[in-house]
């Protein structure tokens, strides 16, 4: 059981409602700042990427799964991710890819 | 274009978003339930926040049992990119539309959503995001109780394969741009080394995982706005 679920829930729509709303109503000029500007172009990328890696290695986890299975599984699903998003699949088939490769290892490993 | 046909525009614009937010969203259903949150916590935060990198963000920290603190700021700096998006939005909406009108139009200002809106010729008119809003905010929704409700029914190892693929995502929207951009893609190595570096170095991997998320993006994004700022007419 999670504690506080509700403030959290309360903490993060309210920043994030924030963030969006401010700029929208007391703005009316644009940000000319090439720096600021920059920055923010690269922030998405730079937080995806450090959310993704190393975490997508210990994400597979299921009851009595030794860890290098997880890990193998893990590493897997990041080689088919990069792999088929290298390609320029879409979205839902990169997902679908790299969620069949962990499904895929586990099963091969856990034979033995 | 008057109010109602503005909003028939975006609905309509709105309905190709609502579908891609849904398989994206049921994902977010599964995992929230997988960590421990319940059907109905899962769905108010996706009608709440409308937010994907920020909602997975958000429940990480939930489970970590991290500080509300930790909460504000990670939510703050995976989403500060929306106040970018709000500000050029503040520029191109009609100058004659009550004031309050941005208040709503702020709220569904998402990549996407944001991404149709400044393709429209001209001046903005509210009700073109209300519009889109109105087919993409169901979809982002009910795709989180459909996953949500599901993941509640699926068997582990169906879990354990559908917990890599909000990753897969994610690398299906920062690869390709870093294919063709040399600037981004060192960007994305060089978060993905950071980040590695935290979670194996002895006392740096103690710091919470949405604060490691924080410093890594503060120090590739600054340092590589910094080295490699962007010319006029990209991003």
């Amino acid at each position: 059981m999670i504690k506080n679920v509700y403030i959290y829930i309360l903490v993060m729509a309210s920043v994030t409602y924030l963030i969006r709303m401010l700029p929208l109503v007391l703005s009316r000029k644009e940000i000319t700042s090439t720096f600021v500007r920059s920055f923010l172009y690269y922030v998405p990328y730079a937080c995806l990427a450090a959310m993704t890696f190393p975490a997508i290695l210990s994400a597979p986890a299921a009851a009595d799964m030794p860890m290098y299975v997880t890990y193998a599984a893990g590493a897997a699903g990041f080689a088919a991710a990069i792999i088929s998003a290298y390609k320029n699949l879409s979205l839902l088939k990169v997902a679908v890819i790299a969620c069949a490769a962990v499904f895929i290892v586990e099963r091969i490993l856990l034979l033995f | 274009m008057n109010g109602k046909e503005s909003f028939f525009k975006g609905l309509h614009d709105g309905v190709p978003i609502g579908l891609g937010y849904f398989a994206v969203s049921f994902t977010f259903g599964i995992a929230a339930v997988a960590g421990g949150l319940s059907i109905w916590q899962a769905v108010l935060i996706s009608l709440s926040n409308v937010t994907s990198a920020g909602q997975f963000a958000g429940i990480e920290i939930m489970f970590a049992a991290g500080s509300f603190w930790e909460m504000a700021l990670t939510e703050l700096i995976i989403n500060l990119r929306y106040s970018l998006m709000s500000f050029s939005i503040a520029q191109k909406l009609r100058r004659d539309v009550p004031f309050a009108h941005r208040f709503l139009v702020a709220f569904g200002m998402t990549d996407e959503i944001f991404a149709v809106s400044a393709s429209q010729e001209g001046k903005l008119h509210p009700f073109y995001s209300y519009g889109a809003m109105c087919a993409a905010i169901p979809g982002w929704t009910l795709g989180t109780l459909l996953g949500a409700v599901s993941g509640s029914i699926l068997p582990d190892f169906i879990m354990s394969a559908l917990s890599v693929a909000i990753y897969g995502m994610f690398m299906a929207i920062i690869i390709p741009p870093a294919r063709k951009n040399k600037a981004v893609m060192a960007v994305v190595i060089a978060a993905m080394l950071l980040s590695t570096l935290f979670a194996v170095v002895p006392l740096l991997n103690k710091i919470g995982s949405g604060f490691v998320i924080i410093i890594v993006t503060l120090i590739v994004a600054g340092i590589a706005a910094a080295v490699a700022p962007i010319k006029e007419g990209e991003s």
